[in-house]
């Protein structure tokens, strides 16, 4: 176990490394210059702010210089708002983050009893309902749901009730965080919900629930232990990369609900050619990616015993 | 007890012939998996949706009255089934069946030309997924160890990439359209897939009937293909059917930041975002699109299920 951990570290290193190496000279191919904005600059200037982001050089010392100040932990200056990228990602990420957990507790609770009652009891109300709010969750996407949920309970509600019980946007109290966290949430919950739904019907057409029955098994220990746990790989599957991407926030949600999160600068960043800006975001987001694909792994060994990873 | 003669019986003898005949025909596996899907109306009726579907999209624009670009300043914002009563155009005398956008043009020829992106998209991106998704993922779970490792840290590396800057290099070298778009999507729409089969595969590895193909001399290839892909196929099914609203929605996303099918095209997302503007006013402008979006969903997922349990080997009888 943990010479496998050990193992994997190594090549998460390693992995990081190429991610970073592709991105670097990638961005660079990009078109545009991340100083000719609205504004004319004079070529003084130009040389100057050049100078002063390192852009002045050669591309391959760059990627060197920028590489060795990544080993020391230093994300550099983002161009477009002259602030340490180190700051900028760890105070948005707490706000991203913080929704984040919100959404995907939500999706990964729900979505689970959705669908396993849903395997449980094929061909009900409860199979119907479990596929109408999946149908919702994905066949609608997020910036429409999202101006839908504003609507709807932020707008028409209000006025009905008198009271504002779902803010329509910004952050800070738990209230505002409901609709984002709940159009954030609902796409993953879909997901869940199907994957657990079809995984849990092709448990329980397996000979090892035909004996936990005939052993005479009580139905509830017989989906707790042996259903569900078995019935839940997939879904685990999914969630790895899905946290990953929930936590770091996305663009739309972020901007129809104005929550100050991570998820904007992924494509701002992009735009405006901040390029230590997107390095940054890459580093972080393939980070956590890289961490909870391992975390995954260790998942499948700790979850179904059969499972090997080490040969 | 009464007394049974002997006589009474007559020895017929073994007939070779009669005893070897098949009483049903013989099915192959996929010949077997269709009749049932035959049999699943809910299921027929789901593939008649999506040929609908395609087919209107296909000639709808081309026997429509109206042009896709053609704006008609007369009636802005008409409601549905308005008669076009501006002489100079070539559809005049008749009806905006869905009415017309903020710019007068006919919604009903937009929705079916929109839907030859969104429709064309969404299903050359189901493909990639499930071809390159179910190898991918067949051969790293397969084989296990450092390949595995190998691969699967690949997926991290392309996974890790921005979709932008992928989306924005590919526009560079390519013209920006369609076919920049579903190839930025095929390049990393598989990649869950690839994931969800290799997680299956490891699981499903360690089961006897493994051992035993594995002991009977079969090859890899052939373990793969005929052993562990077709156990995985509920949630392979399931992911395809999730990942066709996902492939319309990410090129919906590339417009929503101005980055998806150049104007005066549109895709069904393109549509639902531009109702969105309107939708106070004019909900029906959003309301199309979204329903077309959703029966496509509807129908892909409810044919999903239905292939599902026709082609499932567990549930074959």
């Amino acid at each position: 176990m943990l010479r496998y951990v050990i193992k994997r570290l190594v090549y998460a290193i390693l992995t990081l490394f190429v991610l970073i190496t592709l991105v670097f000279f990638m961005m660079r191919m990009l078109p545009g210059d991340p100083f000719i904005g609205d504004k004319a600059i004079s070529p003084t200037a130009m040389a100057n702010m050049n100078a002063k982001y390192g852009l002045d050089k050669p591309v391959i010392v760059q990627y060197l210089m920028y590489m060795g100040n990544c080993l020391r932990g230093d994300l550099g200056v983002s161009i477009t708002y002259n602030r340490d990228v180190m700051g900028i990602i760890s105070e948005s990420f707490l706000v991203s983050a913080d929704l984040g957990i919100r959404a995907i507790i939500f999706a990964v609770i729900v979505g689970i009893l959705l669908g396993a009652v849903a395997a449980i009891k094929r061909g009900s109300a409860w199979d119907s309902f479990s596929m109408f709010v999946a149908m919702i969750g994905v066949s609608v996407p997020s910036f429409i749901l999202g101006a839908l949920l504003q609507y709807a309970l932020g707008l028409q509600l209000r006025k009905v009730l008198g009271i504002n019980l779902f803010p329509i946007q910004g952050w800070g109290t738990f209230k505002q965080t409901l609709l984002p966290a709940f159009a954030l949430g609902l796409s993953s919950l879909a997901t869940v919900s199907r994957l657990m739904r079809t995984s849990m019907l092709d448990v329980l057409n397996q000979d090892y629930i035909k004996t936990a029955k005939s052993k005479g098994l009580s139905q509830g220990k017989i989906l707790w232990r042996h259903a569900l746990r078995n019935a839940i790989m997939p879904v685990v599957t999914v969630m790895g990369p899905t946290v990953a991407s929930v936590l770091t926030g996305t663009f739309v949600i972020e901007s129809i609900f104005n929550i100050p999160g991570l998820g904007k600068y992924f494509v701002t960043s992009i735009k405006d050619l901040d390029y230590t800006m997107i390095g940054g975001t890459v580093v972080f987001y393939g980070g956590l990616l890289i961490l909870c694909t391992l975390v995954v792994d260790l998942l499948y060994g700790f979850i179904d015993p059969r499972v090997k990873l080490e040969e | 007890m009464e007394h049974i003669e002997k006589s009474r019986f007559a020895h017929v003898g073994a007939n070779a012939h009669d005893r070897e005949a098949i009483s049903r025909p013989s099915l192959t596996f996929t010949q077997d998996a269709m009749r049932r899907l035959w049999k699943n109306k809910v299921a027929i009726v789901c593939i008649v949706i999506i040929l609908l579907l395609t087919v209107m999209s296909i000639f709808a624009p081309m026997f429509s009255k109206f042009d896709y670009r053609e704006q008609h300043y007369g009636h802005i914002n008409a409601p549905m089934g308005t008669v076009c009563d501006d002489e100079s155009v070539a559809g005049y005398g008749h009806v905006h069946i869905f009415g017309t956008d903020t710019l007068g043009r006919d919604i009903f020829t937009r929705i079916w030309m929109g839907g030859r992106v969104s429709l064309t998209i969404a299903i050359v991106s189901a493909l990639v997924d499930l071809v390159l998704g179910s190898i991918y993922g067949g051969i790293s779970g397969y084989f296990g160890g450092t390949l595995d490792i190998i691969m699967m840290r690949l997926l991290e590396i392309i996974n890790g990439i921005p979709y932008l800057i992928i989306v924005i290099l590919l526009m560079m070298i390519l013209r920006p359209g369609m076919i920049t778009i579903i190839i930025a999507y095929s390049l990393v729409g598989w990649i869950p897939m690839a994931r969800l089969v290799r997680g299956q595969v490891v699981a499903l590895k360690q089961q006897e009937y493994i051992a035993a193909a594995e002991a009977m001399g079969a090859s890899p290839t052939r373990i793969i293909a005929r052993h562990l892909l077709p156990n995985t196929l509920s949630v392979v099914i399931v992911r395809v059917t999730l990942s066709i609203p996902s492939a319309i929605f990410s090129e919906a996303y590339l417009s929503y930041i101005g980055l998806g099918i150049p104007l005066p095209m549109c895709s069904w997302g393109s549509l639902a975002q531009l109702g969105i503007e309107n939708f106070r006013i004019y909900p029906s402008q959003l309301i199309i699109p979204a329903v077309c979006i959703s029966l496509t969903m509807l129908a892909f997922n409810m044919f999903g299920d239905g292939l599902r349990d026709a082609f499932d080997p567990r549930l074959r009888r």
